[in-house]
């Protein structure tokens, strides 16, 4: 008796375990699917964030009250940084403690490295009026006196013990004697320089007001010694005719454009001539009121862009531009610092990021703001530091900025701040709307996620490749929904039980074949003989439905002993060999049409006469096979609605003296219609996220066309094409986790229409 | 003709022709891949064209035939020819020649006019090579270590050799392989030591004197396989091209040699079975454009086993609790519709979560972990066969749900009541009474799955498939499945022969191949599911009554 109760519980709690156990299974196909919507939704998210900018390690500087901070700057870590001071001082700060195990232990804030720059002979008086940088670690140093040397503050890696420590330096890349830029060697009070490895190109103004550029050109190189005391280099001294003050010199990376701004106007010169420098454009912009005047002006990375920012607080963006009278300088976008406070606007400086497209200005106020020009967005205002910064600098990596700032009881302050601002380059704007990139005529929508160069400005625009899974999943659903939707109308109605049982399976088995397989004989099998047959190909259009009806008529017209034995519910076998026949006749036509109204050949007729671009992998090829792969879809599941129709609907409609045919179309397809609207909706649903057969079948080539014989794009195959080798975590992978995003909701949405549809349907049948 | 139109009849027959193109797209592809995929098989006959162009220049081209179109005149115009004014159309032969060393493209356009004279010599050869492709032509002579011999000793000279490749594989592949991989495992363990800090002197000791243990195997079995390699390049044949050049082919490189223009049918039927016996058996050569795909069949069967074993389990419990437990609830109607979009979501959106989420994020984690002395190179952090059967498996979840609910439902609830009012508990009744009985449908719900899952490249794209990989996933070295490994997939060589090889025109007739063995395997597993599905049914209307 016992050993029956014990068995019972054990019973009981098997079975209410049972019952746990398979609704916890059961429930995690609803987990599932929302998992796949957070993660997707979970890596896109960063990518719509704004920036955020995090005070992190403040220093207080011991020096001498005279002295005045000139330049900063900080490793690519962020554990080292530095500040160059006027009378000619490098000195380094460790921004956190050592770690244990380190040969010489540090806290925060010690001095690192201590070095006077100007030991040279030739710096007889040790005092430094500017220090000019050029996107890159050189720093060029010109000191009252008009003397001028390169130094490159630099950082290494020692990994001493597994340890890594960050071990500061400097290096002179034309080693430490003065460098001559002027022939007359007065002092500079503006200078500018760019440098690569055979050339570096100064520009600057003396104080007897010549405007002079002086190019130095290596024997060998300038980037093969660190020390400098092997490069020879040949000097060539030239004046610019120029009869303006200047305020502002800047020289492009590149080494191709001087900007050089008097007042309000910018001088453009073109440097590319080692013994010339001809004027090649103003800017003069145009200004809010009279009162606005240009108060900075700054090169963006890249070498393309110029930044002008005036008192009134707005910065504009100009590049060249390719319009009908040749290349001309345009006002591309502009960018307001909002103007709420009522101190002065009035930009004072513009910092550019070394590699991509954001720049920070500062005003008067101490207000700073962040922009990104590409997607034209403001990420940041706020106020760093309360007191008059002295030096300010962006993190090699961009991940952060420091400042050296004097307040108001001349403590001078060192302060670094993280920057979070991964993805400024991505807007909801800039994947929608139209957008001027660098180097473009117009505003435009591109899609180019990636080049070969360093600054290259990301294009990533959706609508392109939006437009493309459009396009193909309509060019798909225009050839397979009448065809599936005829097959499935005469299966589920017309055809006899028998038939029926044979055919709807070989229907169905087109679903099952792999789309590779679809894809790689439309790419290689089917675009070729389309190509060839171009002709033939659109002959079918009208060859197919004639013969159908020729063979209808022809059947009509039989003695009627001859309509006993071939019924008409033969009529699918029927039509196989004439179809096969029409086809065969169609692709012999097509030659003789070819030469006798295409000139002998239709694709060159197209290109040529017609101006028709022409693809091998078009819209076309796409449509008839992604169709292929579609018409299973909608065929299966618009025949099971039309089959379960009920059938004393029918029966009434026949027995009231209705033809079949119109009893078909007045009584079942209206009943079925909700059901072959989400047959249609499904189909449209995986002609969406089809992959393989658009990657195989098109050219991939992500344009705005409705051509049919051009190719496109999609969603999905651009997943497929770059996610392999996008970055994670980086602007491209998420927009491409968008892109999934986009084709999940998308799809997402059909379907349910669709099931929504489907299940009111079920439950109208069974009503009836 | 109007009461013809009114009667509808043209209506129904237009709509009957959906049902005949339908028909004859499936089957013409069906029959497009079988003709295409099985003729590469066949030992093709090989000719000797004797050319004069228009200059007059005689040539003589050996070749197979590949391909021949016939193309109007007027788009050759710009060739200039001086062709008989009355002719319209033209045709031209496509000639596989092989003999890469000698020309840059192995295949060449003959225009059919410009033959003087075709021939099918006897003598003619192919020589199948481990590289460069294939080389016809004549056999000039046969030189056993230096000697000239008569060229009847071919055929040993063959066998002798091919037992020697054997025992290269052999020791290549397995011995020398295990070697490597237990070298790696030394070091990875001493580096597992020395970031725990449990470094000992005594464990180094070990490792190295392991270590130098393998060594010391590796240099012997290195030793025997230069011995090997030299007696296999002992021997070459001297062979004529069909300019006229002598080649020098060496055994190391010759696979096979085949007279086809002396076989008869029997033999060909015979060398057409050994041929795609080889193809299922061999590994893939000259960047997959020749040779066999199995390593590429052994990665899809042993992807989709390990996804079946995940998939399986949980689809069944789903459909399970779907139909028996679930009750009439908002709920229910929610799982349902997710059902039915994890069916629908593209599958190319399986492909970006299973790389973000199991690859990198799961993945990541677990090299973390358990596997920081491999790191910064990734173990399981990068894409490999257990991620993509991972993604599979949800990817063909909603199959293997709503096959296994549809033969629930069709189980007659009179059999449910009989075994409770038995006195049976319901998860007694499901596991003794539903479930034996609802086996054929999950069996169909697996099989379909199989099918599906056999034939998806895209998210396979991101997670785990690789062209090449230089190890199978299950091999001799412990743990014997290597989880973490890259694999070869039917589908993606497909994509990948047929697109990104250097040479698509030689690599086609291998693609349509791979395509029929994958289309063979796919529409087998669906005939094998929609029988067991058709079965079941009798089955149950045998109940109903």
């Amino acid at each position: 008796m016992t050993t029956l109760i014990s068995s019972n519980r054990s019973r009981g709690v098997k079975n209410s375990l049972a019952r746990w156990f398979i609704t916890l299974g059961g429930i995690s196909v609803l987990f599932t699917l929302v998992l796949i919507f957070l993660y997707l939704l979970y890596v896109v998210k960063p990518v719509f964030e704004s920036a955020e900018i995090e005070n992190n390690v403040n220093i207080s500087l011991q020096l001498v009250n005279s002295e005045k901070v000139l330049a900063t700057g900080v490793d690519e870590l962020q554990e080292v940084a530095y500040q160059i001071n006027d009378a000619g001082t490098i000195n380094f700060y460790h921004l956190k403690s050592s770690t244990k195990g380190v040969n010489k232990a540090f806290n925060l804030g010690d001095v690192a490295l201590s070095q006077s720059l100007l030991e040279s002979d030739d710096f007889a008086e040790k005092k430094i009026t500017s220090i000019v940088d050029s996107f890159s670690e050189n720093k060029l140093i010109h000191t009252v006196a008009g003397k001028t040397l390169l130094v490159a503050p630099s950082f290494f890696a020692s990994y001493e013990k597994d340890i890594r420590e960050i071990i500061p330096q400097v290096n002179y890349p034309l080693g430490q004697d003065a460098l001559i830029i002027d022939e007359q060697e007065m002092p500079l009070s503006k200078l500018s320089f760019a440098m690569n490895d055979e050339l570096i190109v100064f520009v600057g103004f003396t104080e007897d007001n010549r405007l002079i550029k002086t190019t130095y050109i290596a024997e060998d190189d300038f980037g093969s010694s660190n020390d400098g005391y092997d490069v020879e280099y040949e000097t060539v001294f030239q004046e610019i005719d120029f009869e303006h003050h200047v305020d502002e010199v800047h020289v492009t990376p590149d080494l191709n454009l001087a900007f050089i701004r008097s007042d309000s106007t910018v001088y453009v010169y073109d440097l590319n001539e080692e013994y010339d420098a001809e004027l090649k454009a103003t800017i003069t912009p145009t200004l809010k009121n009279s009162d606005t005047y240009l108060t900075s002006m700054a090169l963006l990375s890249g070498s393309s862009s110029v930044l002008l920012g005036d008192s009134s607080g707005r910065v504009s963006q100009w590049f060249e531009v390719a319009t009908d009278n040749g290349r001309q300088f345009k006002q591309i976008r502009t960018f307001e610092t909002d103007n709420d406070n009522k101190l002065s606007n009035a930009i004072t400086a513009i910092h550019t990021e070394r590699f991509r497209k954001s720049f920070y200005t500062m005003t008067n106020s101490g207000l700073v703001n962040v922009f990104y020009t590409t997607s034209d967005a403001h990420l940041w205002q706020g106020q760093l530091v309360n007191a008059a910064t002295e030096a300010f600098a962006i993190a090699p990596r961009s991940n952060g900025l420091i400042t050296v700032s004097k307040d108001s009881a001349n403590n001078i302050n060192l302060q670094t701040f993280s920057v979070t601002n991964e993805h400024p380059e991505v807007t909801w704007q800039a994947l929608w709307q139209e957008v001027w990139y660098e180097g473009y005529p117009e505003p435009d929508y591109v899609w180019q996620s990636t080049s070969g160069s360093d600054d290259f400005e990301g294009k990533f625009s959706l609508v392109p490749i939006s437009f493309g899974t459009v396009k193909a999943a309509l060019y798909a659903m225009l050839f397979a929904v009448p065809i599936a939707l005829t097959a499935a109308i005469y299966t589920a109605y017309f055809m006899t039980p028998a038939m029926r049982k044979k055919v709807k399976p070989t229907i169905e088995m087109m679903e099952a074949l792999p789309t590779v397989i679809l894809g790689f004989l439309a790419g290689l099998w089917l675009a070729p003989i389309m190509e060839e047959y171009l002709p033939a190909i659109f002959l079918l259009f009208f060859f197919l439905p004639l013969a159908t009806l020729i063979t209808a008529f022809a059947w009509h017209n039989l003695p009627n002993e001859w309509k006993e034995k071939i019924p008409e519910t033969l009529a699918p076998l029927l039509l196989i060999p004439v179809l096969v026949l029409a086809i065969y006749l169609a692709f012999s036509l097509s030659g003789v049409l070819e030469s006798t109204l295409f000139q002998g050949d239709m694709r060159q007729y197209l290109t040529n006469d017609l101006g028709i671009d022409f693809d091998q992998r078009n819209a076309l090829v796409v449509g008839l096979a992604m169709g292929f792969a579609v018409i299973p879809t909608i065929f299966s599941m618009a025949e099971d609605a039309i089959f379960s129709v009920p059938s004393h609907l029918t029966s009434g409609s026949l027995a009231l003296g209705a033809t079949q045919w119109q009893t078909l179309a007045k009584v079942v397809l209206l009943t079925a219609s909700p059901g072959i609207f989400s047959a249609v909706m499904m189909g449209l649903g995986r002609a969406v996220g089809e992959t393989m057969i658009v990657l195989m079948a098109t050219g991939n080539t992500p344009i705005l066309d409705w051509s049919i014989f051009q190719g496109m794009r999609t969603l999905a195959a651009n997943i497929a094409v770059e996610m392999p080798e996008s970055e994670v975590g980086s602007s491209h992978y998420r927009i491409l986790f968008l892109a999934a995003f986009v084709l999940f909701i998308f799809t997402f949405i059909f379907n349910t229409i669709a099931e929504f549809v489907r299940q009111r349907l079920r439950e109208k049948y069974s009503s009836m | 003709m109007n009461k013809w139109f009114k009667s509808g009849s043209p209506w129904i027959w237009l709509s009957a022709g959906g049902v005949s193109i339908s028909l004859i797209s499936v089957l013409g592809l069906l029959w497009l891949i079988a003709s295409r995929g099985l003729s590469y098989f066949w030992p093709s006959d090989l000719y000797q064209f004797d050319i004069t162009d228009q200059n007059g220049a005689k040539s003589v081209v050996i070749g197979e035939i590949y391909d021949r179109e016939e193309i109007p005149v007027s788009q050759l115009a710009h060739l200039n020819l001086q062709l008989d004014p009355n002719q319209e159309v033209l045709e031209r032969l496509l000639i596989k020649t092989g003999n890469r060393e000698l020309v840059s493209l192995d295949f060449r356009w003959l225009l059919s006019n410009y033959i003087t004279k075709t021939e099918k010599p006897k003598e003619i050869a192919v020589v199948e090579r481990r590289t460069h492709g294939n080389f016809y032509g004549y056999i000039d002579s046969v030189v056993l270590d230096g000697k000239t011999v008569d060229q009847s000793e071919l055929p040993k000279l063959l066998e002798r050799v091919d037992a020697f490749q054997e025992q290269i594989d052999e020791l290549q592949k397995s011995d020398i392989g295990a070697i490597n991989y237990k070298l790696e495992r030394l070091r990875l363990q001493k580096r597992k030591y020395q970031l725990d800090n449990e470094l000992t002197p005594a464990r180094q000791a070990e490792i190295d004197s392991e270590t130098e243990i393998l060594k010391q195997d590796y240099e012997k079995l290195e030793a025997e396989l230069m011995g090997y390699r030299e007696k296999v390049a002992r021997d070459h044949i001297v062979m004529r091209a069909m300019d006229g050049q002598l080649v020098t082919v060496n055994f190391e490189h010759i696979l096979k040699v085949t007279f086809n223009n002396q076989l008869n049918v029997f033999q060909k039927t015979g060398m057409f079975f050994s041929q795609i016996w080889g193809f299922l058996v061999e590994d893939p050569r000259e960047a997959n454009t020749e040779g066999g795909v199995f390593p590429a069949i052994f990665g899809t069967v042993l992807m989709v086993l390990l996804m079946t074993i995940i998939v399986s389990p949980f689809g069944v419990i789903a459909a399970i609790y779907l139909h028996e437990y679930a009750g009439k609830n908002a709920l229910t109607k929610i799982l349902r519709i997710a059902v039915i979009n994890l069916a629908g979501v593209p599958s190319i959106v399986y492909g970006v979560f299973g790389l973000g989420f199991f690859v990198y994020m799961v993945g990541g984690s677990l090299d973390q972990l358990f596997y920081s002395e491999n790191l910064p190179s990734p173990t399981f952090g990068t894409p490999g066969v257990l991620w993509s059967a991972l993604t599979l498996a949800i990817l063909t979840l909603p199959v293997v749900i709503v096959s296994t609910e549809e033969g629930l439902s069709r189980i007659p609830s009179a059999m449910r009541h009989g075994s409770l009012a038995l006195g049976a508990t319901k998860a007694e009744t499901l596991w003794r009474i539903i479930l034996p009985i609802a086996s054929p449908a999950i069996m169909t719900g697996i099989i379909l799955a199989i099918a599906r899952a056999a034939g998806e490249v895209a998210p396979l794209m991101l997670v785990g498939v690789v062209k090449m990989a230089p190890n199978l996933p299950l091999d001799g070295n412990f743990p014997f499945l290597h989880l973490d490994r890259k694999f070869m997939h039917l589908g993606f060589h497909i994509y990948d022969v047929g697109f990104q090889s250097p040479n698509v025109e030689a690599a086609r007739p291998l693609v349509f191949a791979t395509a029929l063995l994958l289309v063979t395997i796919i529409v087998a597993l669906n005939m094998t599911a929609v029988s067991i599905r058709n079965k079941l049914r009798e089955r149950y209307k045998m109940l109903e009554h």
